[in-house]
Formats: structure tokens, C-alpha cells, sequence
């Protein structure tokens, strides 16, 4: 995760060596696992529904982390160094998006929970992401494909609750807004790439999107109790998103010569806790180390 | 360590804690990386140090803000308190012009000026060349990115056809 370089692994070292005093017991399974809002304010304002509010930052969250889950399994598997260190990045951008949302989540749903509760102490059926991110890695394409459209909705969405109301929301929202334009624009030019590369490559992709293609509607529509339900800033909403959503994804589809089959949608409802039977042995994998030494620190 | 008991507790603590170098960029402080918002002292002694985190994911965040604490107590600051600063967020272009010339001194390419957010939809811009990037080395523009990452979220890595060398580039965010 860190760098590569032997000064940067020194000073990692001397940092660990110098000892901290400051008392904060570590999370056992990596180095630096405290709170991620340590010492931001975390009062709710009083025109902020906590529970709207805290399944919003449930929803996001857990799209983050099985959508991290999922890059990471490219680790030693990517066809160039270059792309799996990329993938890999990409991944961590994300774990640090659904760090900050389960530790907002635990805030403001009442039972402060910290953020190793969500990530690790919860069963299949508790968690609310979409099942586009539970779905198997596929061949590269189908992991492109899938982080194009999951990076231009999740952009087009939290660049408009960077306007909500929870000022908290706002600034993890505001925070990732560049991360994810970053990851819409390496999985574009990818998507570009193989559609407009040889034959096998336009073949893959064209593939890709059509098994992709009915779990998109989830995104969009997700309703009521979830993600734009709460929106509370005005100009936003399930249709603007909806719309940038698609516009953007027919321009990229355009330039590589391909579009998004018109397929019926698929019919797991992953922001009410029906998922795949992919997603269980995901969390199985995720979830064993820290639940075979529950609450370890050192 | 100089001592310098003529300084305020304040401007002592505020020392201290820019120097500490960053944990991914040691040629950098925190003060030139800009992730230091500001360190004042309260009426009771306490030294309170707010942080910005550079990337949503950034793994060192939890190492600065210990390696903080740390320096700050062993400087004799028996109280000491970290706050996580998340608004404004972080940008490139709080590198100071200290910190972007210690990063060309070690051949990694300063960022230019970070995309300014119009209100409305972030464009999305297909193929076509992006921005030039000067080698730290030789200063030619003759340069070309092939990756979009680096060892590092905030860096990617380029080729300098002047001078044929590798270089990265911390990427403007
Ligand atoms: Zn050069």
C-alpha cells in the first residue's frame, strides 16, 4: 500500500520504532486504523433526519467497500503492473470513502458503532450496497466496464451532496469528488481503449456491458428509504443524477462504438439487504481474520 | 533539538509540528505538503493541531498524526490534541513554493494549478492530450504519461523523450 522506495520504508519503520504516547490502541490487522473523523465535529444540525442521514452514509459506504473488495482481488492478477497498481489505488480511495461514511454512519444512527462494527461485524444480509458491486471481477473488461459506471453515478451523486445538509456528508462527499473523477476518467479511457481496439477487445467489452447492463437501473432508481431520497439540497435528486448518469455514459460508449444493451433489470434489490449469493462469501473473506480475533489490538 | 525558549508555547508547538516530515513524501514537511491547517494553544496548555487528509484513502493519515503528537510531547507538551479537518478539502495547490521546489530537487514533478470546480456536472474530456508536464530533470515538455498511478494514489509516472528518464509527477487534485 505504501510506497516502494527503501527511504519512505525507513521512516515508516522509525515512525513505528519512535513509539506513539498518545494512547490510542491499534486496530490489530493494519497499521493506522483509528478513527477516521478523529476529532471532527459530529454534531448533527437539528434540520438533518440521523436516520435518513445514517442509511445514506450506510448505502454509500458499503458500495465503497465491496466495490474495494472487488479491485483488490486484481492484486497479482492485473494484465500490466501498471493497471493493478492503478486498480489498486483506485480500491484504496474507495476504503477511505467508506471508512469515513461507516464512522458518520455510527455517529448519527444511534448506536455508535465505530467503523470496524460495519466493515466487519455485520452479516450479508445487513449490508445495503447495490449488486453491481458484489458481482464477480470477470475478465478486465467486465471490471472496467463496471467501475465506469459505478464511478460516473457515484460522481454525479456526490457532487451533489456536497451541498447537503449534514455538513460532515458534505465534506466527505466534497472530499471524494476528485478521487472519483479521477477513477470515471481511467475507466473512460479504458472503455475507449477496448472498444475501439482489435476485435477481441470490442468483444469483450460489448459482452461486458450486456452483463452489466441490468444492474444498472438499481442505481438509478434506488428510492425511499436510501441514497437520493434524503438528497435535502435543492437541485439534486434521483432524475438529475439519473440523467448525468446516462449522458455520460452514452458519450463514452459513443467513442468506443459501443452502447448500453436495453436489457431487463436484474432482480436483486441490494439497498433493502437482497443480494447475490456472490456477496456472502466476499464478506466470508473479508470478514474472517477480524472475526477470528474480535476486538485484537496491539 | 535547538532550543528556543524565547518563543510563545504557540509559535514553539506551531514549529514543531511543521517540521514533521510526510510519510509518503520525506522530503516534504507537512507545512509544504499544506495538510497542516493550524496549531494553537488553549488557555489550559493544551496544544490543539488540526490535519487535512490528502486522499479519502490516504494510509499515512493515522502515522501524521501520531508522528504530531509524538514530537509535540516529547517536546514537552504534556497536552496534546489532533483534530481531523475534512473542509475545505485538501488540494494540490496548498503545496507550498518551498515544497514544490524540494519535490523537483528530488526529480518528482510539482503539480500544476488543480482543475478549478465550475458549479454543474464535472466534464469528462476523451482522448486527447492532457497537460504538459516539464521534466524535473531537463525542463523539456517532451514528456509522456504512462501511468495514470504511481508508487502512490497522489503520483503517476511519465517518460521524458529530452532526456529519456522516468519521472513522477504528483498529480494535480
Ligand atoms: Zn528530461
Amino acid at each position: 500500500m505504501s510506497s516502494t522506495e527503501a527511504a519512505d520504508d525507513d521512516h515508516v519503520y522509525l515512525s513505528l520504532a519512535e513509539g506513539h504516547d498518545d494512547g490510542d490502541a491499534r486496530w490489530a490487522f493494519g497499521t493506522g486504523f483509528s478513527d477516521p473523523l478523529h476529532g471532527v465535529d459530529t454534531a448533527v444540525p437539528d434540520a438533518v433526519d440521523g436516520s435518513a442521514l445514517a442509511a445514506v452514509c450506510l448505502a454509500l459506504g458499503d458500495d465503497a467497500l465491496v466495490a474495494s473488495q472487488r479491485l483488490a482481488e486484481w492484486c497479482t492478477r492485473a494484465p500490466e503492473l501498471e493497471e493493478e497498481v492503478a486498480l489498486a489505488n483506485i480500491g484504496l480511495d474507495l476504503l477511505g470513502q467508506a471508512r469515513m461514511l461507516y464512522a458518520r454512519c455510527g455517529q448519527v444512527d444511534g448506536t455508535d458503532r465505530r467503523e470496524d462494527a460495519y466493515a466487519y461485524f455485520r452479516a450479508p444480509a445487513d449490508f445495503r450496497n447495490v449488486a453491481l458491486v458484489e458481482l464477480p471481477n470477470g475478465d478486465f473488461a467486465l471490471s472496467i466496464a463496471r467501475l465506469l459506471i459505478l464511478s460516473t453515478w457515484r460522481l454525479a451523486l456526490l457532487s451533489r451532496l456536497a451541498g447537503t445538509s449534514d455538513p460532515v456528508l458534505a465534506a466527505i462527499a466534497a472530499k471524494a469528488v476528485p478521487e472519483l473523477t479521477y477513477h470515471r476518467q481511467y475507466a473512460a479511457d479504458w472503455v475507449v481503449r477496448l472498444g475501439d481496439g482489435t476485435e477481441e477487445s470490442h468483444r469483450r467489452m460489448r459482452a461486458a456491458l450486456r452483463e452489466l447492463a441490468p444492474y444498472v437501473e438499481e442505481l438509478l432508481t434506488a428510492t425511499g428509504d436510501t441514497v437520493p431520497g434524503i438528497l435535502a439540497a435543492p437541485d439534486t435528486g434521483t432524475e438529475a443524477v439519473r440523467e448525468e448518469t446516462l449522458g455520460v455514459l452514452r458519450q463514452v460508449l459513443a467513442a468506443a462504438g459501443l452502447d448500453l444493451p436495453e436489457r431487463p433489470a436484474a432482480p436483486y434489490r441490494g439497498r433493502g439487504g437482497e443480494h447475490t449469493e456472490h456477496l456472502a462469501p466476499l464478506l466470508e473473506e473479508l470478514q474472517s481474520v477480524a472475526r477470528e480475533h474480535p476486538e485484537a489490538t496491539w | 533539538m535547538v532550543t528556543t525558549p524565547a518563543l510563545p508555547d504557540e509559535q514553539r508547538a506551531r514549529r514543531i509540528a511543521a517540521e514533521v516530515p510526510d510519510p509518503e513524501l520525506p522530503m516534504l514537511t507537512l507545512a509544504d505538503l499544506g495538510v497542516l491547517r493550524e496549531v494553537r494553544t488553549t488557555p489550559d496548555g493544551t496544544v490543539v493541531a488540526s490535519l487535512t487528509p490528502t486522499y479519502s484513502g490516504c494510509p499515512a493519515m493515522a502515522e501524521m498524526r501520531a508522528d504530531v503528537a509524538a514530537r509535540l510531547h516529547a517536546a514537552g507538551f504534556a497536552q496534546v490534541e489532533i483534530r481531523t479537518v475534512l473542509d475545505p478539502p485538501w488540494s494540490t495547490d496548498r503545496i507550498s513554493p518551498e515544497g514544490r521546489r524540494k519535490l523537483r530537487e528530488h526529480g518528482i514533478a510539482p503539480p500544476g494549478r488543480a482543475p478549478r470546480k465550475a458549479a454543474g456536472p464535472v466534464p469528462l474530456v476523451l482522448g486527447a492530450t492532457r497537460q504538459a508536464v516539464p521534466c524535473p530533470r531537463c525542463g523539456s515538455t517532451d514528456t509522456e504519461q504512462t501511468s495514470r498511478f504511481s508508487a502512490t494514489a497522489c503520483r503517476s509516472l511519465w517518460r521524458c523523450h529530452a532526456c529519456l528518464e522516468p519521472f513522477e509527477h504528483v498529480k494535480e487534485l
